[in-house]
């Protein structure tokens, strides 16, 4: 090793580079040097906002050949200004990360196992099963008053959902005559 | 707030930074204790008496702000001489029914009228208000009940002196003259000097110069009285004159991303989209009647007609004709409560056979999680939808009673079908957040597999149901068959366009042009509006929620990022920000003011007022609606158009917040005989039993106050944490709190084990012995808590057990909230035991305690 890679070394970089500590530039390498973050070569930065409480930081997700490969805050939005909390920090891994399900489960009445659906056979037996059991459970009345419904049916969820959804959610339902929808706004 | 609303705590440090002063009052020391000025332990279930004291202390004092609240509250309202207060009938109201457990509201009314509630149980008053109505008793709580009387139509009496005795403001004085610091220390363990420094503060911050807010989370929520813990700090923020004023208000902060908008647009069984009740059955009622019965006559409400046909134009289009009667009767009716626990009997019961779960995991999230669990194994179908496998989705397989053996998985004959959901990042879409502002979320990238928002989910079910009924005669299908359901779709998998479903909440007008303001909506069916209160945010066909001007290019309010209903108001009933004059209270606190030379208001915020309505206005004889209002009404959805310190409707336990003791408690109530809320709903099961209180044999059995709460680096239920590496090293598993003095009582070892039983469940989870958690003397008894996060459950990468298979079924009667805040426990060191012993040792504490199907069940 001659003295030239001795010179290489960190202590030296710092000492002779008026960085003693080590916090600029003493501290790169070449690798280092060479590196892009994720956000500056993204393709597209899309405006979102967190999915976890309702404070509702803004979000950028930076998008390269179709795949979300960042989440980070807004600096724009007066709610957060760039800031996001270890949840909202952690969004990369909730919409990307590996314990996300990507295929429809049944299990069977009396099963002790899931098997795997195709979707569409799984819209349709549950478009099924909705019509039927919402006549199992319909009433037009009660103690003789009009009240229209079916109790055989109820949904729970919301909360964690756009408001079109929720909208949607209403509509659907109560045409079918359901009043039991509820989310966690009520727990 | 630092914990579980960090982003948001910011905007508190910064003021803190600017010499606001910061008051943290929970019986846990946390990260926001460690910011504030001054931390109060209190023991939970105790606030009503803590914030009863404070208002017992300014009106005493006389330090509430008095042209504010005789101008702006119903605080000179004389009351009518029929009311009796909780100081005369040693704990509850006039009006108890002991034998239904519901309160007739007759008698709290104002003298010589009536005046219909803006919120709430609004059906109360059907058959009263509805003439020919049979007044049909129904069985649910919150309904039509009482007899007749003709609607009054007089004018309130008001005595601006504040003198008469049976005026709101005199009727408070007495009913909080008990709350005295002596009884503030005794229920709330807060010594008097903590207690009298947090009065001064307070008080010395509000007014013409100053004002303070208060900020809430489901720790005042969720218990059996619930709403009048939020209705506590309403009365004295009133009395400060601190609503409707920058800095002030009463600010909850709420914990999903749209759990403010799935409560504006409702997936709630008593509401439509914008607070419209859902209708309950009565005889002959047709829309006429049901308007009869719930609007107001005076402000924003007497126009809920408009509201009410403009939504059923946007769901059933052109069969809502006036012909049709608007198709109102397509709307089914509600009988009583039908809130996800009542679902949870149903679903015991054998009525309700099928089940959706959306993004929510109630089998760890939801009160008395065993319940939860046997009414989903006594279904036909279940169908989840969520990001993994949480607990909701598997409970049949490996749930805890499959490791008790009280259920067998080949016994269950449960057919549970998965569907994988799309992320915010996969879908385009509105979240309202915790201060009514709608954000828009762009779609960044296409779901992969069988991922789908709930939005195609929806439409594409509503879809293939409409298509499997096609052509049906049977009159029940009839409102699915008429429903407007065709949302244009785009891409490959056919996913609905978010944009058209928010312009149909947004509403159009006969030209089909999208509205603009809720002012606009007709009662004649040539408008049309998916949720009133929204209308305006598609506005000129541009999406309103998707503004994104940078706040550093705007003012303070920031008007200009996203949409605040109603009509991007940023502070609601804002008039009260200037005084009656119009002019603001201080230049300190400026918002709005009274701009005589343009004839209207103007200021930093938009106007929650008719803007060209000058101070002097006052309503011609006969005046109805928002014509009503003076020009010193500033609470316009209100009947009267005042801020309620009493309530005279809309509220099931009372027009005023008394303190009760929680329904599980080691302590007696030491205000009144009545122990507790006396209209509380209840749920005797089996399964869901209730253990002994206050002087009660058996109370000792459980002798400590065991309450729940959340951490920074776990969501809810956990279905949005636990599945996540980074989210789940941060806090890898289950842990409780105790102090160092409760420790040493019971033998419980720092980083050991210690199991926590109730008469519903034992759970088991790792100790954390810190000074963190405060002891207390309550009524000279040394009092501790125990704390117990409630994110846990047996699935994800964080495991854990769960919380709410201790809690219970006992709920506010309002809300039909859970009391899963303030309950009580014992602990004791070691692991629980596993199999059929863990279900014999929770059975072996309640013949102890002597628990029957009677304990707690007490009116």
């Amino acid at each position: 090793m001659g003295v030239r890679d001795w010179l290489g070394w960190p202590l030296f970089r710092q000492l002779g580079a008026g960085d003693p500590y080590g916090r600029g530039a003493a501290a790169k390498s070449s690798t280092s040097e060479h590196l892009t973050p994720r956000t500056q070569t993204a393709q597209k930065v899309v405006k979102s906002v967190c999915p976890y409480c309702a404070v509702g930081c803004g979000q950028n997700v930076y998008v390269s050949d179709d795949k979300v490969t960042q989440v980070e805050g807004d600096p724009d939005s007066p709610v957060s200004r760039g800031r996001l909390c270890p949840k909202g920090a952690a969004s990369l891994q909730l919409t990307t990360g590996s314990a996300r399900m990507h295929q429809v489960l049944h299990r069977r009445p009396n099963s002790t196992e899931w098997e795997t659906l195709d979707l569409d056979t799984a819209m349709d037996m549950i478009a099924d099963r909705v019509i039927a059991t919402r006549r199992q459970g319909w009433q037009w009345e009660q103690n003789g008053v009009r009240t229209r419904r079916t109790m055989g049916i109820a949904s729970l969820g919301g909360a964690t959902l756009d408001n079109e959804e929720n909208y949607l959610i209403k509509k659907l339902f109560t045409a079918l005559g359901a009043v039991q929808i509820e989310n966690q706004a009520r727990v | 707030m630092a914990e579980c609303h960090p982003v948001g705590f910011q905007w508190v440090m910064e003021a803190k930074a600017r010499g606001a002063t910061l008051i943290h009052v929970d019986p846990r020391f946390t990260r926001t204790s460690a910011l504030a000025d001054i931390h109060v332990p209190l023991r939970v279930g105790s606030d009503i008496a803590f914030i009863g004291g404070i208002i017992n202390h300014v009106l005493q004092n006389e330090k509430y702000f008095r042209e504010y609240l005789v101008t702006y509250t119903n605080a000179p309202t004389v009351l009518t001489e029929d009311y009796a207060d909780t100081e005369d009938l040693d704990g509850v109201f006039s009006g108890l029914d002991p034998e239904s457990r519901i309160y007739d509201f007759h008698t709290w009314q104002y003298e010589g009228t009536e005046v219909q509630a803006a919120s709430g149980k609004r059906d109360k008053e059907y058959s009263d208000r509805v003439q020919g109505s049979s007044g049909v008793r129904q069985a649910g709580r919150g309904e039509a009940h009482g007899s007749g009387g003709a609607e009054v139509t007089a004018q309130i009496t008001n005595d601006e002196t504040l003198e008469h005795p049976r005026c709101v403001f005199q009727v408070l004085k007495r009913h909080y003259a008990r709350y005295t610091p002596e009884v503030i220390e005794e229920i709330c363990g807060v010594p008097q000097e903590t207690f009298l420094r947090v009065c001064e503060l307070l008080t010395s911050n509000s007014g013409r110069d100053r004002t303070s807010a208060f900020v809430y989370s489901v720790g005042w929520t969720q218990h059996t009285v619930g709403v009048q813990y939020i209705r506590s700090a309403a009365i004295l923020q009133s009395l400060l004159g601190n609503i409707g004023r920058p800095g002030g208000g009463v600010l909850a902060l709420r914990g999903h991303a749209s759990i403010q908008g799935s409560t504006d647009i409702p997936t709630l069984f008593n509401l439509l989209p914008g607070y419209i009740p859902m209708p309950h059955a009565h005889s002959n009622e047709d829309l006429d009647a049901f308007i009869t019965a719930e609007a107001t006559r005076k402000g924003y409400w007497a126009e809920m007609r408009a509201y009410m046909v403009s939504l059923l134009k946007a769901w059933w289009g052109s069969a809502a004709t006036p012909e049709t009667d608007f198709c109102f009767d397509y709307l089914p009716r509600l009988t009583g409560s039908h809130s996800t626990y009542e679902t949870v009997q149903s679903q015991l019961d054998g009525e309700c056979k099928g089940y959706f779960l959306m993004g929510e995991n109630p089998a760890v999230g939801s009160a008395n999680a065993k319940m939860q669990r046997l009414g989903m194994a006594n279904l036909d179908w279940l169908v989840v939808r969520d990001f993994s496998l949480t607990e909701s989705a598997t409970w049949w397989k490996d749930g805890p009673e499959i490791a008790t053996g009280e259920l067998h998985t080949e016994d269950i004959g449960t057919e549970v079908f998965f569907l994988p959901a799309a992320a915010h990042t996969e879908k385009d879409g509105s979240f309202t957040n915790t201060q009514r502002l709608l954000q828009w979320h762009h779609q960044a990238v296409e779901p992969a597999g069988d991922a789908r928002s709930d939005l195609w989910f929806t439409y594409h079910l509503g879809r293939r149901i409409r298509h499997k009924l096609a052509g049906s005669i049977d009159e029940r299908d009839f409102p699915i068959l008429d429903l407007t359901w065709d949302y244009p779709t785009k891409g490959e998998i056919d996913e609905p366009e978010a944009e058209s479903v928010l312009a149909e909440i947004n509403g159009w007008g006969a030209d089909g042009n999208p509205l603009t303001n809720y002012e606009q909506l007709n009662a004649d069916g040539s408008t049309v509006c998916g949720c009133w209160i929204y209308c305006g945010v598609y506005t000129d066909g541009v999406n309103q929620a998707a503004r994104r001007k940078p706040q550093v290019q705007q003012n303070w309010v920031a008007t200009e990022w996203g949409w605040a209903w109603p009509a991007n108001r940023r502070i609601l009933y804002n008039r009260a920000s200037a005084d009656p004059e119009g002019n603001p209270w201080s230049e300190r606190k400026a918002l709005i003011w009274w701009d005589a030379e343009k004839a209207q208001w103007s200021g930093h915020d938009i106007p929650d007022y008719d803007k060209s309505k000058s101070p002097h206005y006052r309503p011609p004889d006969g005046a109805q609606g928002a014509e009503a209002l003076s020009g010193l009404d500033p609470f316009i959805m209100q009947a009267d158009g005042k801020a309620w310190l009493f309530v005279p409707a809309g509220l099931t336990d009372g027009p005023l917040p008394t303190h009760y003791e929680p329904q599980d408690s080691p302590v007696s109530n030491l205000l009144y005989t009545q122990q507790r809320n006396p209209v509380r709903q209840i749920q005797p099961h089996p399964n869901n039993r209730y253990q002994p209180s206050g002087e009660d044999p058996g109370t000792e059995v459980y002798p400590y106050v065991l309450t729940s709460y959340r951490l920074t680096e776990h969501h809810t239920a956990g279905g949005m944490s636990r599945w996540l590496p980074y989210l789940s090293e941060l806090q890898p598993e289950l842990f409780c709190e105790v102090s160092p003095e409760l420790a040493a009582e019971r033998n419980l070892e720092h980083l050991g084990w210690a199991t926590v039983v109730t008469a519903r469940g034992a759970i088991e989870a790792r100790l954390l012995v810190t000074e963190r958690m405060t002891p207390m003397t309550i009524q000279g008894r040394r009092t501790h808590h125990v704390g117990i996060p409630y994110h846990w459950g047996p699935n994800g990468y964080s495991t854990g057990d769960s919380f709410n298979d201790l809690s219970s079924i006992s709920l506010d009667p309002n809300s039909h909230i859970q009391e899963v805040k303030a309950l009580s426990c014992d602990i004791r060191p070691g692991r629980r035991p596993v199999g059929a012993d863990r279900a014999r040792l929770v059975h072996e504490y309640q013949q102890r305690a002597g628990i029957t199907e009677r304990t707690g069940t007490e009116v």
